[in-house]
């Protein structure tokens, strides 16, 4: 196969290296949430592309078909989506209340506060 | 956006039909694309619809809060619960083949009530979500 | 009847448990079901351990649809040891939570505590149990994601943002994972970890599996908080609440080490890993990094939880390398450590709580002479210390001691050196908590204090008691890991 015919697969690694960067790079949280998802959809494309038969059909019998696409990877995917929205509320849920608490998004800001809070003498 | 009387009524006219169409994403599961997750996200997206056109107080009416945080539970309970009837009947854990009288009827039914607790905790979730983030906009610091 | 569905019951009752809880809404009602369900866990764990001793495998299908196309529970010696452990850490937590769960946590969210509680448990159990790659994703995250939300609900503000770190290096973690079974899905077109492993030979020269397995070993060590991944570990166990901190030390990270050991040896096959693969050497040098640096890193700490966060990562590393040394020894020193460490580590956050509920934060500051008013807590701590640097009679003593023989065995005279003089750092941060608690006069806040309650002091010093008999009875522990260890070894061929 030519370079060209994994082409699916150069998307996959693009968006997974992207999410991951901006996870890295950004210091705000929800940025950070934002790159968290876009690298699970990696995932997604990675386990869905390949059970896609050129040619193949839904995977529910019938006389005219005889070439059939592998369900399993959609049904493993749905659950991994699942688990990514929940992830994905989750972090922005604590988000909401990291903002509450420090008044703030910013990751450097709220380290400084922190920090600030514990060299104080107690 | 209470005011916009085009909005108010096409919002009225579309949740009917937003309702229906998740129905029909549910119960054609067995034959096509579909399923309790589409329905139960299709069916909050009504109720968050509802509330984004008449307010969040007026889809906590419809809604209750109550009501949403026993979906969540109930639908669990409800997809666990089959898969102890499975036990029960003397099959394995989520054995459906021994709900019915023969095992493809079993099958029918055990997904039917599966995905009925998939509907319900997928639409209780999702209303939850939504309840929190609005409610904290709206009483929280601003 | 009921004995054939215990793999299943094992993760489906605190599973069932939970949205009962929620549907429930009380907090004195959400407990009593906890105590039930990891009572109950315990129980089946402990048959199951009995049935596999004779080195029998229990399957089982669920929706009875067979294996390698459904879901398949599998339950041997291994994984048999690991659900005592984890049972057995819940069930005594679960009791010591409620005093230690009402001072800390608001009350209205009692009932929710539990039903995270729950889910974590079942989660960690599902792990243990199943025998199906992508299974053992979901239940990682379940247990993952209620962690994430009883670590939040510290009393600190800073167990927010302790929390959010471990949700991004733990999400990232598990998808590493999911992307490395997903890789192996592709090469061996099943989801079933032994049917895996048997067709794995007829490809194993392919990039695409040297890639599973790196991935899979990066996704697996950031949530085994192996050094130098482990960098969201001190935050979420010191702002977590007590009882949360002490069964997440004490069974989470032990879990993943689980799950690296069996891709290691039932999936990839410990000669591809060790032989052809230099998987030893990096592990090495990695867990020799976590003995001494996190431990230095400890010494210098003021709040004790966090000094004995840094101290697990360090205690990690003993288990780690263990593993790293490929032998039937060094494999049972890392699974003996893996034991004792778990009840070595919930027995010093139990009593840990016992502070955090008389005086809020727990800093050394703050504890002068304490042990005047709370002698029976602070002489759990001592003990748990004793056992933490190893001292004979105590159940450090004897994973160090197998640890020492396997780097013998291999003819690394210096590893065993290494080995000694870490546990003596160990001795310093220990020394730290005797000298303030023992040597110094107490202030007026600590001399007012009383002891902790019975209810939380009874399981922390079962804990410690352990920590002291199976120090002296060995045939157990380490009967049961050396069996664990000859099943992995044996699984790989």
């Amino acid at each position: 196969m030519t370079i060209a015919g994994h082409f699916s697969y150069w998307i996959t690694i693009f968006i997974a290296i992207a999410g991951l960067y901006i996870v890295i790079a950004r210091g705000n949280l929800v940025k950070k949430l934002v790159g968290l998802s876009i690298f699970q959809t990696s995932v997604y494309l990675l386990y869905i592309a390949p059970g896609k038969l050129i040619g193949g059909t839904a995977p529910i019998i019938a006389q005219q078909f005889q070439l059939y696409s592998n369900p399993l990877p959609h049904v493993l995917i749905l659950t991994a989506i699942v688990v990514g929205v929940a992830t994905l509320a989750l972090g922005l849920a604590l988000v909401v209340r990291i903002k509450e608490a420090y008044g703030s998004i910013e990751e450097d800001e709220i380290l400084e506060q922190d920090e600030s809070l514990s060299s104080e003498p107690r | 956006m209470k005011d916009y009387l085009v909005l108010r009524v096409i919002a009225k006219l579309m949740i009917a039909f937003m309702l229906l169409f998740a129905l029909y994403v549910q119960f054609h599961g067995d034959f096509g694309p579909g399923g309790g997750f589409q329905a139960g996200v299709i069916s909050a997206a009504a109720i968050i619809f509802y509330a984004i056109i008449y307010g969040l107080p007026a889809a906590r009416a419809v809604v209750p809060d109550w009501l949403v945080e026993t979906m969540v539970g109930a639908g669990v309970l409800l997809y666990a619960g089959v898969g102890v009837v499975g036990l029960l009947l003397g099959g394995n854990y989520l054995d459906y083949f021994v709900l019915g009288h023969d095992p493809v009827h079993g099958q029918h039914r055990g997904i039917f009530w599966v995905e009925m607790g998939v509907l319900i905790t997928v639409a209780g979730v999702m209303l939850k979500i939504f309840y929190l983030f609005a409610g904290r906009a709206e009483g929280g610091e601003r | 009847m009921i004995a054939p569905h215990f793999p299943v019951l094992q993760v489906v009752l605190p599973l069932l448990a939970a949205p009962i809880m929620v549907l429930l809404r009380s907090g004195r009602v959400a407990w009593v079901l906890a105590t039930v369900v990891s009572w109950a866990a315990l129980g089946i764990a402990l048959s199951l351990l009995a049935q596999v001793a004779d080195g029998s495998v229990v399957s089982y299908a669920i929706g009875s649809w067979p294996p390698p196309w459904g879901i398949e529970y599998r339950i041997d010696r291994v994984n048999a040891f690991l659900l005592v452990l984890v049972s057995l850490i819940a069930s005594v937590v679960v009791v010591y939570s409620r005093a230690s769960v009402a001072a800390e946590v608001p009350r209205e969210q009692h009932y929710l505590f539990y039903t995270m509680y729950a889910l974590c448990l079942a989660g960690l159990l599902g792990i243990a149990a199943t025998g199906d790659g992508f299974n053992l994703f979901v239940f990682l995250e379940i247990s993952s994601l209620s962690s994430y939300v009883l670590i939040a609900l510290g009393r600190d503000r800073r167990a927010l943002m302790a929390s959010y770190q471990y949700l991004i290096m733990g999400t990232i973690g598990a998808t590493f994972i999911v992307i490395g079974v997903g890789l192996l899905y592709l090469m061996t077109g099943t989801l079933n970890l032994a049917d895996m492993a048997s067709r794995l030979p007829q490809v194993t020269e392919t990039r695409s599996v040297l890639a599973a397995l790196a991935f899979l070993t990066v996704g697996i060590s950031l949530k085994l908080a192996l050094f130098p991944l482990h960098l969201w570990l001190p935050n979420a166990y010191a702002y977590a609440p007590s009882a949360v901190t002490a069964f997440l030390a004490a069974t989470a990270t032990k879990v993943s080490v689980y799950v690296l050991l069996r891709f290691y040896y039932s999936v990839f096959g410990e000669s591809r890993v060790f032989s052809a693969l230099p998987m030893g050497e990096i592990l090495l040098v990695l867990s020799l990094g976590a003995m001494f640096i996190a431990s230095t890193v400890a010494v210098f700490q003021h709040d004790l939880k966090r000094m004995f966060a840094y101290s697990s990562v360090a205690q990690i590393g003993y288990i780690t390398l263990g593993v790293s040394l490929d032998s039937a020894t060094g494999l049972t020193a890392g699974i003996v450590h893996l034991f004792n460490h778990a009840l070595t580590k919930g027995a010093l956050f139990l009593l840990l709580g016992s502070f955090a509920l008389r005086l809020g934060a727990v800093k050394f500051e703050n504890i002068g002479g304490i042990a005047r008013v709370m002698p029976v807590t602070s002489f759990g701590i001592v003990l748990g210390g004793l056992s933490l640097i190893g001292i004979p009679g105590t159940v450090g003593f004897v994973s160090k001691w197998y640890l020492v023989l396997a780097a013998f065995d291999r003819g690394a005279w210096w590893l065993a050196l290494l080995i000694v003089l870490s546990s003596l750092l160990a001795l310093i941060y220990v020394w730290r908590f005797v000298e303030a608690a023992y040597f110094r006069e107490p202030d007026e806040t600590v001399a007012k204090l009383k002891e902790a309650p019975a209810e939380m002091l009874v399981p922390a010093w079962l804990m410690v008691g352990a920590c002291i008999y199976f120090g002296l009875d060995t045939g157990l522990t380490v009967g049961g890991a050396s069996q664990a260890a000859a099943e992995l070894l044996r699984s790989g061929r």
